[in-house]
C-alpha cells in the first residue's frame, strides 16, 4: 500500500532524508528506530506533506496514487493518519466538534453525505470506552491543558474515529509512564487490522513491547542502514546505536 | 509558498458581500453643516424648540472643538462641508405592515440574508429598520405596547414622550462630550429610543438594522435605552452596508440608563463595508457608545463584534455608579486589509462594591491594525471594587499589528484590578494539525478563528452568535489558496 522509492528531502540547507526505501504492505506493522537526529520524524512529516520540508529526488506511491502530488488534507482523506509526537492545542474548539469536522472533511472528500449526529455519538461513546477516557474530555478544547498522556490518547481516539488505511505514529511513546504507555499501546494493538497497515517512529525499543512489530528498521543519517525482524530492536536494545558507527551501512 | 504566505496574499482578494446599492429616491439637504442645516433638520423632523436648542447649543461647541488625534489611527482629513447631513427615503414612514413597504427595501434586506418576513416569523424579534436616516417598519409594537415598553424611532418619542426624552437625552454622553458625540447631537437624524417601565422584563429581543445607503450621507443615529427599576432588556444592533468608494462618517451616540436593579444588554454584529484591498473607501466608525449604571444592582452588558468598517473608533463604556453595579465587555474586531481599530472599553467605578469584566479579542491579518484601549479607573470611594480585564490578540501573517494600551487607576486600597494579555499567531502547526486530520486550510483557519473568540460569542443572543460566526467566515473566505 506504501511504497517509498530514493526519498530524499531537506529542511531549508539541511538534507535530512538521504535516499529511503521502504514497502509497507497492509496488516504490517513497522518500526522505525534510530537515534536523535536521524531523520525519522522527518520522515513522518515528510509522508504527512509538511510544508517546511522539501522533496528533492525519489517518490512515494500510496494506494498507488502519487503521494507528494496531493495536499495535507487530500492525503488524510485518502486514509493517512499521523500521530503526533507533540499534539497541537486549539483553544476554544470542543474535541469533539474538532473530530466531527475531520470526520466530515474526509467524507465529503469521497462525496458521502455527513455524518449523522447520532451515529457519530454512538461511535464516539465506544471509543472512548475502549481507550477508557472520560466524556467529559470531549467538551474541552482539543488538547488544552491535557497532561501527557491525556494528548497520546487523544491521537489514538482520532485515529480510532478516522479508521486510517496507514498510521504514522510519531514517538507515540515519548514522555508516557509506564501505565500511560500500556494503555497507549493496547489502544493501537484494538486498531490493528488486515487492511491497516501501521508505521511505528520510536527512540526506544520499549514501546515495542507492546506493540509488535513484524519489521523492524534502523535508521541513522538519513537513511535505513538495517531492517530485520523484531529481533532487531532486541539487539539494539543491549547494544545501543552506537554499533551503527562501527559496521558498515547495509540495506 | 507556506499556508501563512499564501493566508496574507488572498486576504486581499476578498470581496465584500453586501456591496449593492438600492436605488430608492432620497430626500436630502445639500452638502454642508451650518446653523441653517442644523435648523433644516430640526425643522423636517417637526422638533421642539427645547431641542433645537439643544442641537445648536452642540453645533456652538462643536465649533471649538478639533478632531481627536490620539487614537492609534491614520486616515486623510474629512472635509465636515462635503457631506451631506441629512437623506430620508422619500416615502413616508407610515405603515402598518410590510406589504406598504417599498418592495426594492425589502429586496435589500433579502440580500443581506436577514429578510424581516423571517425574522418576524422565526426570531420572534422587534424589528425597527432604520434606512438611512428613517425608520421604516415596526413590528410587535402590539407585544410591547402590552407590555408597556416603548420602542420606538427616536422622532417619534420626541414628539410622544417628551418628559422621558428631556429628562434623559444627553445625560449619559453630554452634547460636548467629545468632537463626533457634539457632531451627532447637532445634526442626528433619527434613531430608536426604548424604555422599560419599572419591573417588566421585555418579551421580545429588540432589533435595530442600521443602513447606509444615499452617496455621501454621513449618518448619525441617536439611540437611546432606559431601564427602569428592576427591569430587564436585550437590544441587538446589525449593520451592514453597500459598497461605495467615498468614506463615510458614522458618528452615532449610544445612552443607556439601568436604574435600581436593571438589567441592559446590549450586543452589536457590525459589517459595515471596510474598504476594498488598497484600502480605498469604507466606512469610518467614530461611535460614542456609554452607559450608566446609575441604580443599585444594576448591570449594563456590552457584546460586540465588528468585521467591518475601514476605522473603527469606539469604546462602549460603563459608568458605575450604584452601589454594587456590574459592567461588563466583551469584545471581537476583525482588522483585515487596510481595516483599522482602535477600540475598548472604560469602567468608571464609583459606587461601592462594583464589578467589572473586560474580554477583548483582537484579529489581525493583512495590513490591518488593531489596538486595544481600555480604562480602568476606581474612584476612592468605590471600595470593594474589583475588575478583570483579559486582552488577547490573534495576528494571521507577518505584515499586520495588534497594540494593547491599558490605563488603570485605582485610588483605594480595597479593591482589585486584575490585567491578563496574550498575543499569538494563528500557528502554522494549529493548520497543519487540522489539514492531517483532513480539514482543509480555509475551515481551519475559519475553527481556529471561532475557537479563539468563543467565550464571547457565548455572550451573544443565540440567532446573533449564528450570524456572528457567518459574518467571520464571510471576513476569512479566500484566504488561503
Amino acid at each position: 500500500m506504501l511504497e517509498i522509492k530514493n526519498l530524499h528531502a531537506r529542511s531549508e540547507d539541511t538534507e535530512i532524508l538521504k535516499g529511503i526505501n521502504l514497502r509497507v504492505q497492509t496488516g504490517e506493522v513497522h518500526a522505525i528506530m534510530g537515534p536523535n537526529g536521524s531523520g525519522k520524524s522527518t520522515l513522518a512529516h515528510v509522508l504527512a506533506g509538511r510544508e517546511d520540508y522539501e522533496v528533492t529526488a525519489g517518490e512515494i506511491l500510496f494506494n498507488g496514487k502519487d503521494l507528494l502530488e496531493l495536499s495535507i488534507e487530500e492525503r488524510a482523506a485518502e486514509g493517512l493518519f499521523m500521530a503526533y509526537q507533540y499534539p497541537v492545542e486549539i483553544p476554544g474548539v470542543s474535541n469533539k466538534y474538532f473530530l466531527k469536522a475531520a470526520i466530515n472533511s474526509i467524507r465529503k472528500h469521497h462525496g458521502q453525505p455527513l455524518i449523522k449526529t447520532s451515529e457519530f455519538l454512538e461511535l464516539l461513546k465506544a471509543n472512548l470506552a475502549k481507550l477508557g477516557m472520560d466524556k467529559s474530555m470531549m467538551e474541552r478544547s482539543v488538547n488544552e491543558g491535557f497532561s501527557g498522556g491525556e494528548k497520546k490518547r487523544n491521537e489514538i481516539l482520532q485515529m480510532a474515529m478516522l479508521r486510517p488505511r496507514l498510521a504514522v505514529l510519531d514517538e507515540t511513546d515519548s514522555g508516557l509512564d509506564i501505565d500511560a504507555l500500556k494503555i497507549v499501546a493496547e489502544g493501537v494493538n484494538a486498531l490493528r487490522s488486515p487492511d491497516r497497515g501501521m508505521i511505528v517512529v520510536t527512540h526506544y525499543q520499549r514501546l515495542l513491547d507492546y506493540i509488535v512489530p513484524d519489521f523492524v528498521h534502523v535508521l541513522a543519517g538519513g537513511k535505513i542502514v538495517r531492517s530485520g525482524d523484531r529481533t532487531l530492536a532486541h539487539e539494539l536494545e543491549a547494544q545501543g546505536y552506537a554499533f551503527l558507527e562501527t559496521e558498515p551501512a547495509s540495506v | 509558498m507556506s499556508s501563512e504566505a499564501a493566508l496574507l496574499e488572498d486576504y486581499s482578494k476578498r470581496e465584500y458581500k453586501h456591496g449593492f446599492v438600492t436605488d430608492i429616491e432620497a430626500d436630502s439637504l445639500p452638502p454642508g453643516l451650518n446653523e441653517d442645516v442644523v435648523r433644516s433638520i430640526s425643522l423636517k423632523k417637526g422638533e421642539p424648540e427645547w431641542l433645537l436648542e439643544w442641537r445648536l447649543k452642540a453645533y456652538r461647541h462643536w465649533l471649538t472643538l478639533t478632531e481627536p488625534t490620539w487614537p492609534h489611527v491614520k486616515y486623510p482629513t474629512i472635509d465636515y462641508q462635503r457631506m451631506v447631513y441629512y437623506s430620508a427615503p422619500k416615502q413616508k414612514p407610515l405603515l402598518d405592515s410590510l406589504d406598504q413597504v417599498d418592495p426594492k427595501l425589502l429586496e435589500t434586506y433579502e440580500k443581506l440574508g436577514i429578510p424581516i418576513e423571517e425574522q418576524k416569523a422565526l426570531a420572534g424579534v422587534a424589528v425597527d429598520a432604520v434606512f438611512d436616516s428613517v425608520s421604516i417598519a415596526t413590528t410587535y409594537k402590539q407585544t410591547l405596547t402590552d407590555a408597556g415598553v416603548i420602542f420606538c424611532p427616536f422622532s417619534e418619542a420626541v414628539r410622544e414622550y417628551p418628559e422621558l426624552i428631556r429628562k434623559y437625552l444627553g445625560s449619559v454622553v453630554p452634547a460636548a462630550d467629545n468632537f463626533f458625540a457634539a457632531l451627532n447631537s447637532a445634526v442626528f437624524s433619527d434613531g430608536s429610543f426604548c424604555y422599560i417601565p419599572e419591573g417588566v422584563r421585555c418579551p421580545l429581543e429588540l432589533s435595530t438594522y442600521f443602513r447606509i445607503n444615499a452617496q455621501n450621507t454621513g449618518q448619525f443615529e441617536r439611540t437611546l435605552i432606559v431601564a427602569d427599576k428592576g427591569s430587564y432588556v436585550s437590544y441587538l444592533e446589525g449593520c451592514t452596508a453597500p459598497k461605495r468608494d467615498e468614506n463615510q462618517l458614522h458618528a452615532a451616540v449610544v445612552e443607556l440608563v439601568a436604574l435600581d436593579d436593571a438589567q441592559i444588554k446590549y450586543s452589536t454584529v457590525q459589517n459595515w463595508y471596510p474598504g476594498d484591498e488598497q484600502g480605498r473607501g469604507g466606512i469610518y466608525n467614530f461611535v460614542t457608545k456609554r452607559g450608566a449604571c446609575r441604580g443599585v444592582n444594576s448591570k449594563i452588558s456590552w457584546t460586540q463584534v465588528e468585521t467591518g468598517s475601514a476605522i473603527t473608533w469606539k469604546y462602549p463604556s460603563v459608568i458605575l455608579q450604584g452601589d454594587n453595579s456590574v459592567g461588563e465587555f466583551y469584545s471581537v474586531a476583525v482588522t483585515a486589509n487596510h481595516q483599522q481599530a482602535d477600540t475598548g472599553t472604560k469602567m468608571i467605578h464609583l459606587g461601592k462594591n462594583t464589578r467589572s469584566t473586560i474580554i477583548s479579542k483582537g484579529i489581525s491579518a493583512g495590513v490591518g491594525q488593531n489596538s486595544y484601549r481600555g480604562l480602568v479607573k476606581i474612584q476612592k470611594n468605590a471600595t470593594n471594587s474589583r475588575n478583570f480585564s483579559q486582552c488577547d490578540s490573534l495576528l494571521i501573517g507577518d505584515k499586520c499589528g495588534a497594540h494593547t494600551f491599558p490605563y488603570i487607576e485605582v485610588r483605594n486600597t480595597s479593591s482589585q484590578v486584575e490585567h491578563e494579555a496574550s498575543t499569538s499567531k494563528v500557528g502554522e502547526d494549529q493548520i497543519y494539525y487540522c489539514q492531517q486530520r483532513g480539514i482543509p486550510t480555509e475551515d481551519a483557519v475559519n475553527m481556529i478563528v471561532n475557537g479563539f473568540c468563543k467565550e464571547v460569542y457565548q455572550e451573544l443572543p443565540m440567532e446573533f452568535a449564528v450570524e456572528a460566526r457567518k459574518l467571520l467566515s464571510i471576513s476569512l473566505e479566500g484566504s488561503v489558496g
